[in-house]
């Protein structure tokens, strides 16, 4: 392969690396209105009276907006980007007199500037009715006091959402009897675990602004991964018909899911709307920390039976899940602890999972990176690292026992089929790359120190399965470059130079040729955008194919200039040759030439080169009829009839052809024309079109594998914890791009670092967060995260862009379990509850100490 | 308050409020690369040089700049490229929303110690948060760079 699996640099690197200006604030309107929400002081409470007379009276404030302005009894909406109907509920008003969380906006108010702005806030007199919140998501389930008594809340999906239990979700499956394979296990291990609503603290906050267009239109820029969803948010929200909003978003800055939710966007679009006067608001750090969509709090109960000789036989999942104030990815995000986390152990003979998400007066959580799956794999992964621990087993070895293989049917991920899966090579792979023999499971360093390692595997998806569309086009332009336009999101990760280096290698041509525009609701093809780790693998796919297309048409225009049929020309990414027959024909002759040649030698040998004759030619094409029959039926009769018309009318035009392709190949064997001329051609007097669409769903989302272990540097009298280095090796399928897979990982696993030992969320009695700012969230410093080391394992996944599969979320999950482990061999004592202070380490190990 | 500061080598007056910060005032001339990434001085996303030293300009008022001369990233373009190449080449960008203020001052960083171990390098840069990368592309880049650099000088100190 020329151009993918090559460490190319991201097409955008040295424009943001030397500091443009092409963020959402960098390129917003200087005469922008300033906006800016009233939050409300309160977890639960119900505005009596709200007065913003004197606020109004601030000189450039252009307008206040309260609950009086907002219908309270309108259709509700979501937030979550996900697709329509959405799962999670309709639960939201731009501004609800029932404020649910300390946070909930108020008001908003919009002027000239910032100082006007913030004089107005403090002078907007509200008195509230204050209730009692629910704040112990364990108690919230058929609690008497309700989050969301109102009529209008609306659920639109079969999710087991009922508001008036407090339930925003709940969910049930299996497969075998649970109980009575547990009842015959030798022994069991019965825990609950606890993970926090962790903030992605992307270092862009949310923002948005917006404008109104020459038709009169709301255009929205936003910092955003979903620009097609956030359309219909925040159609929804405002009560306006879709068309009349266009959704596009700049660079963005940084997203791992927070941005798959429309944060900011309603507020300034409800203002902009209304006055008609551009505007854009800006998340404080403090607002986003706040008042944003963090990962959902949770508590797992893992049962999990295996016999002595370490077979895993059953595992039963209970999942309790916080969704805030509001029901954001909720329904969905649930889901993955278990069916993320079960599959990986393909020997049980029965599964049980069952959960509950529940609202609480805290802020809403929504989508972070691993969304659910994180939270599932530390549970599931720390239990059996305890197995391990009781059956005196090495925690790879009891893995390499009752790990899922190549082919399986999984139970408990929907029971697909694994059709790649490298998990087994991964494992040695990381076992060697620690030198796990030596330092499992803990030295003393004689100083008060001890040194100890631990592991933990993760799985997640590429994709949702039947759901999630991605889509391309392509146009051929002047100078043999090539339009690539998208509708998925470029939020640093770099889709749009993986989706061009795809596009590359399937018209053979350099990666400087592909011009990439993503994404814009007016000018993208449709896509569900950039989460659940679809881009590569499903977008990507798209592209593969939309590229394999415009090669046809290429191929159809060329063959006009040359006068021949479109089945005698062949393409090579610079020039259309004609061929004295069909492709057909000279393939079936060429196969039959080598099988003479190649008689007198060993007949094997003879038929392995054919065979790699034949795959050399036609694997593209192949896969693409396979996986895109319907598609490619339609773009035929467009096609069709545009060759059609183009017979009736094209005579002149291909006289001219042969002129040019003459001309240029005199002596040569094979007439040809070359790109330029057909895209030249493509500009004059010309109807076969030069522009592809495709789009695409995968029925599967196979699942990407990693391995990870860590070694920490403990010291038992503080609780101070080191990490001194951390391996992985994932296998992802084929890494499109391995720098850009490579960073994916690293930075994947100091946020997984993060989450095990600082990122803490805590509220107060009030139900306030504590950490509200990068002072007290503390997030890795690259003094925190030691070494990291990333290997790949990769297998080959038929389904997705040359083998491809997604690496974008797996790589938050292994930090969560290794270190949890980690800590018990470097302290003696189990850790449930995440993140893994130093207080609680400290306090172990006296408590150890003194019993010792 | 009329304060004059050499903004990227151009001399610039202009009127502002005591409590203007100098992070907005650079944007409001156009220096768009000046990120905030917190209101609390703990990403240094918003580095600038005050008189060839890196300051966090979210905590810096635009009257301390006052006949002082502030550097941007838009004024070491040549700089920002010539070593950002090497975090390209890493893939390490990313987002790119912190890439200035790490830029800036890892460039604080050559100058200062021109052959820095990886430990003071750390150390040095212990201030930038990112939270896309791990670092650790970060890390090779710079690495990579520093051995070019020195290839580089001992290229010329041979022809000489």
């Amino acid at each position: 392969m020329k151009t993918v699996n090559r460490p190319v640099r991201k097409k955008d690197a040295m424009q943001l690396l030397t500091g443009q200006p092409v963020y959402t604030d960098d390129i917003a309107p200087k005469d922008c209105l300033i906006v800016k929400l009233l939050r409300s002081p309160h977890a639960n409470a119900v505005v009596e009276t709200i007065r913003t007379d004197i606020a109004k009276k601030v000189p450039g404030i252009e307008a206040i907006y309260t609950w009086e302005d907002i219908p309270q009894d309108g259709r509700r909406y979501t937030i979550a980007g996900q697709t329509y109907p959405e799962a999670s509920p309709y639960d939201r008003l731009i501004l609800d007199r029932h404020v649910r969380y300390v946070g909930d906006p108020v008001a908003i108010v919009a002027g000239e500037d910032e100082k006007a702005v913030d004089k107005a806030l403090s002078l907007i007199k509200v008195t509230y009715e204050v209730l009692e919140p629910v704040l112990d998501f364990r108690k919230a389930k058929d609690a008497p006091i309700l989050v969301h008594p109102e009529e209008n809340w609306e659920s639109l999906c079969p999710v087991g959402a009922e508001n008036k239990r407090n339930l925003c979700a709940h969910e049930e499956s299996g497969s075998g009897d649970i109980e009575a394979v547990l009842a015959d296990c030798d022994l069991m291990i019965d825990r609950v675990y606890h993970t926090k609503a962790c903030q992605q603290t992307m270092m862009e906050t949310f923002r948005t602004f917006c404008t109104i267009d020459a038709y009169g239109r709301l255009h929205v820029v936003s910092s955003t991964q979903i620009v097609f969803h956030c359309r219909r948010i925040i159609a929804n929200a405002l009560h306006i018909p879709k068309s009349m909003v266009r959704v596009g978003k700049p660079r963005i800055g940084g997203g791992f899911g927070a941005k798959q939710t429309a944060v900011s966007e309603v507020y300034p679009a409800f203002v902009t709307w209304k006055t008609k006067k551009p505007s854009k608001i800006i998340f404080t750090r403090e607002e986003s920390m706040t008042a944003s969509t963090p990962r959902h709090e949770m508590e797992i109960r893992i049962r999990l039976g295996a016999m002595k000789n370490g077979w895993i036989r059953g595992i039963d999942m209970y999942t309790l899940s916080n969704t805030g104030a509001y029901g954001e990815h909720g329904p969905t995000t649930v889901g993955l602890t278990g069916h993320k986390a079960i599959p990986l152990y393909g020997r049980a003979e029965a599964f049980h999972f069952d959960c509950d998400v529940v609202y609480t007066n805290v802020m809403a959580a929504g989508a972070y990176r691993g969304y659910g799956a994180t939270q599932g794999l530390f549970a599931v992964e720390s239990a059996v690292n305890e197995l391990a621990a009781m059956l005196k087993m090495d925690p790879f070895r009891l893995r390499e026992l009752n790990i899922v293989r190549e082919g399986e049917v999984m139970p408990a991920y929907f029971d697909q089929v694994n059709s790649s899966c490298a998990l087994d090579r991964c494992l040695k792979k990381v076992h060697e790359m620690i030198r796990w023999e030596e330092k499992y499971p803990v030295r003393d360093m004689g100083n008060g120190k001890v040194r100890s390692v631990g592991m933990g595997m993760a799985l997640q998806g590429s994709g949702i399965a039947g759901l999630d569309v991605g889509s391309a086009t392509l146009r051929l332009g002047d100078e043999n470059t090539y339009n690539l336009t998208i509708g998925a999101a470029d939020m640093g990760t770099g889709c749009d130079t993986i989706l061009a280096q795809i596009a590359a290698e399937v018209l053979d041509c350099d990666l400087d040729n592909i011009m990439v525009f993503g994404a814009d609701t007016d000018a993208s093809p449709y896509d569900s955008g950039s989460y659940a780790s679809s881009t590569t693998y499903v977008t990507g796919k798209a592209v593969e194919l939309c590229a394999l297309k415009l090669r046809e048409q290429i191929c159809r225009l060329g063959a006009k200039l040359l006068h021949c049929e479109e089945s005698q020309v062949e393409f090579d990414g610079k020039k259309v040759y004609a061929l004295s027959k069909s492709r057909e024909t000279l393939l079936e002759e060429e196969e039959t030439k080598a099988g003479e040649s190649l008689a007198e030698k060993r007949a094997d040998a003879g038929e392995s080169l054919a065979e790699k004759e034949s795959d050399a030619e036609e694997p593209l094409a192949e896969k693409g009829t396979d996986v895109s029959e319907p598609p490619a039926e339609k773009g035929t009769d467009v096609g069709e009839s545009l060759a059609k018309k183009g017979e009736d009318t094209g005579e002149s035009l291909a006289e001219k052809g042969t002129d040019v392709g003459e001309s240029q190949e005199t002596g040569t064997a094979a007439p040809c024309v070359s790109l330029e001329e057909i895209a030249a051609a493509a500009m004059s007097g010309n109807e076969i079109s030069l522009e592809a669409a495709y789009t695409h769903s995968s029925p599967i989302s196979p699942p990407p594998f990693m391995v990870g272990a860590v070694e920490l540097e403990t010291d038992l009298l503080t609780g101070e914890v080191k990490v001194i280095e951390f391996d992985a090796c994932v296998d992802c399928g084929t890494p499109v791009n391995p720098n850009l897979a490579r960073v994916q990982a690293e930075g994947g696993i100091v946020q997984g670092i993060g989450m095990a030992l600082t990122e803490n969320i805590t509220y107060d009695g009030k139900g306030r967060v504590s950490e509200n700012s990068l002072m007290q969230y503390k997030i890795p410093t690259r003094l925190d995260m030691g070494e990291i080391h990333v290997e790949f394992e990769s297998s080959y996944e038929d389904t997705g862009p040359f083998g491809a599969k997604s690496i974008g979320e797996i790589v938050i999950n292994t930090p969560l379990p290794s270190i949890a482990d980690a800590l018990y061999h470097a302290t003696g004592h189990r850790y449930y509850e995440l993140p893994i202070t130093p207080e609680q380490i400290a306090m172990a190990a006296e408590v150890l100490e003194k019993e010792a | 308050m009329l304060i004059t500061i050499t903004l990227n080598h151009k001399k610039i007056t202009s009127e502002v409020s005591p409590d203007t910060l100098l992070i907005d005032w650079v944007r409001a001339q156009g220096c768009a690369s000046v990120k905030r990434g917190c209101e609390t001085a703990n990403c240094g996303l918003c580095t600038v040089f005050l008189e060839e030293k890196p300051v966090l300009s979210c905590s810096v008022l635009a009257v301390r700049a006052d006949g002082k001369r502030v550097t941007t990233l838009e004024g070491l373009q040549e700089e920002a490229a010539e070593f950002g190449a090497f975090i390209a080449d890493q893939g390490a960008e990313q987002c790119g929303f912190c890439n200035p203020g790490f830029v800036m001052n890892a460039l604080a960083l050559f100058r200062e110690k021109p052959d820095p171990t990886e430990e003071e390098i750390r150390e040095y840069l212990a201030g930038n948060l990112c939270r896309c990368s791990g670092y650790e592309g970060q890390m090779r880049g710079i690495l990579n760079f520093l051995a070019w650099k020195k290839e580089k000088k001992s290229a010329k100190e041979e022809v000489r």
